[in-house]
């Protein structure tokens, strides 16, 4: 793989405008393959969802145990049930209408599973793969994170970013829109770093360990992984929230990109450059 | 009950649904398209051969699954697939109590066996309180009696070259009888029991009465239910499709269900 190395850090600051190396090719890479294998395996899931769409805690939980969560159908209307909060999701969940215009009662609809009408067997098979390719890239990612300097040079929070009122102050620039110009916006900010941290080092892992203890074999080898998520049922519960906070992750993480300049961001995650925005006052 | 079930009548299509689908027909039809392409499916099935290895490699062959206590008992253990098996024959049984009913071991055995439930009653036991996992996602927690399978084979008196174990049982689906099967190390793992009682009661019918196979470190669909002949074979290449189930050859369920 060519590539061209990172001309050496100036210790004076970048100039607004200049390009910059922010995105080494392990980012770039792990970003695009896990780009594709969590929409894989999302979609994969809600069809896996389908052929069981209720959640339960603890160990067991089939249909003449509550749910804390159930998708369903009633006679015209789908529905969505948390606890006791019935919300009507008619066209969405539960009822829907398929690509042939015939109505469908699966929970997920079929233009968000895997294949697109349902077959639990084939679901699986793209998820149990796909969540292969999620495990191997994640420990990779996870040691050059942590030996590769990832960690030291981009994550790393350093102690005054720590303080409530950086932080406080992020969240106020975040949400008036307002992101780093210039030398700044070259490096993480603490929301940034915590999000990306959380990801990594903990949505992820819980993602796989979680899926991990729904299989009977690996709850045979690994016994604790049942005492440490109180139980199959509450494992497939976690499992299924996990994957909706990832989602969440994702819809903020478009939002950002959108909003801090598509072009230049897609393009930092392509080749590795990015523009420094230019400071205020300086024209767009 | 109503959200339980998932009725498949089709009701006339709501005009919003209908444009929103006409959109992204042609996206959906292509996403098929590659699921069904032979090279994708080729790619897919690499997934469970590599589950199967790297379970077979990381799980001891005698590694238990959980056993729980009589506290942890779902209080309904819920049936699928056949709750009662279709045809006169099954009835016979049913009014009879299962005193006609019939286990042959058969295959490469040195003595090929024919059980009754009495023969089997009166084999040593095995009681386990175990998680029943549905491929579809939900468990129960159950307590199964009968003897270990390895009991029943060794009685039969297994020839070297056994490498799987068919399960052949009495409830058609269509025009097919279900069959199920397994490697060796799961036919002779100390849990692999042939239960005859569940929650100290006789099989009910909807959960495979008079025998069914427990196989606990795999998902609810090997469990054969109904089970009326063991056979002993060095390939599945001759059984059914080849794929050594029922759903397997049908609809590509994974033969391997330890995931």
């Amino acid at each position: 793989m060519a590539e061209a190395e990172p001309p050496p850090v100036a210790p004076s600051s970048p100039v607004p405008g200049e390009r910059v190396y922010r995105h080494r090719l392990p980012v770039r890479i792990w970003h695009w393959v896990n780009a594709v294998t969590l929409l894989i395996l999302l979609m994969s899931g809600l069809m896996i969802f389908n052929a069981h769409p209720r959640l339960y805690w603890g160990e067991y939980g089939a249909n003449p145990d509550y749910a804390w969560l159930a998708i369903g159908s009633g006679p015209d209307m789908g529905f969505l049930r948390i606890g006791d909060t019935r919300i009507e999701t008619t066209g969405v969940l539960g009822r829907w209408t398929d690509a042939a215009g015939e109505e469908q009662t699966w929970a997920f609809p079929g233009w968000a599973t895997i294949p697109t009408s349902y077959s639990l067997a084939d679901g699986r098979r793209w998820h149990l793969l796909f969540a292969w390719v999620l495990s191997i890239g994640l420990t990779l990612y996870m040691l050059w994170t942590l030996f590769g300097g990832h960690l030291k040079k981009d994550l790393h929070v350093r102690r005054a970013e720590w303080s409530p009122r950086h932080i406080w102050h992020d969240i106020k620039e975040h949400a008036r829109l307002r992101f780093p110009k210039g030398e700044a916006a070259a490096r993480y900010g603490i929301l940034q770093k915590l999000s990306y941290i959380g990801v990594i080092f903990v949505a992820l892992p819980l993602m796989i360990a979680t899926g991990l203890t729904m299989s009977p074999g690996m709850n045979a080898a690994w016994p604790w992984l049942l005492d440490l998520f109180g139980g199959r049922q509450s494992a497939r519960s976690i499992h299924f929230i996990t994957a909706w906070a990832l989602v969440l992750f994702f819809l903020v993480h478009i939002a950002m990109v959108l909003l801090a300049g598509p072009v230049n961001e897609l393009r930092s995650m392509v080749t590795g450059w990015f523009r420094l925005p230019p400071e205020k006052g300086e024209g767009a | 009950m109503s959200e339980l079930m998932l009725p498949r009548r089709q009701l006339i299509a709501r005009a919003s649904g209908l444009v929103a689908a006409a959109g992204t027909m042609p996206l959906l039809a292509g996403c098929d398209a590659i699921n069904d392409a032979p090279v994708v499916r080729k790619i897919l099935s690499m997934g469970e051969e590599m589950n199967r290895a790297s379970q077979r490699a990381l799980i001891d062959r005698g590694a238990l699954a959980r056993e729980f206590s009589r506290a942890d008992l779902s209080p309904v253990f819920r049936s699928n697939g056949t709750k009662l098996p279709p045809g006169a024959a099954y009835a016979a049984h049913v009014a009879t109590g299962f005193a006609d009913w019939r286990v042959k071991v058969t295959g490469l055995v040195a003595r090929p066996l024919s059980l009754s439930m009495a023969d089997i009653r009166a084999m040593p036991q095995r009681t386990q309180i175990t998680r029943h996992d549905c491929v579809e996602g939900w468990s129960a927690i159950g307590q199964w009696t009968g003897p270990q399978l390895g009991s029943i084979l060794a009685a039969a008196g297994v020839r070297d070259s056994a490498r799987y174990v068919i399960f052949r049982c009495a409830d058609r689906i269509g025009d097919d009888l279900y069959y199920e099967s397994c490697d060796m190390v799961d036919a002779l793992h100390p849990q692999t029991i042939m239960a005859w009682a569940l929650n100290d009661a006789l099989l009910p019918i909807a959960n495979g009465a008079p025998l069914r196979l427990r196989i606990e470190r795999q998902l609810g669909y090997k469990h054969a239910k109904y089970v009326q002949g063991i056979e002993v074979v060095a390939s599945l290449d001759r059984i059914g499709a080849g794929k050594g189930g029922y759903w397997e050859d049908r609809i590509d369920y994974e033969w391997y269900a330890g995931i």
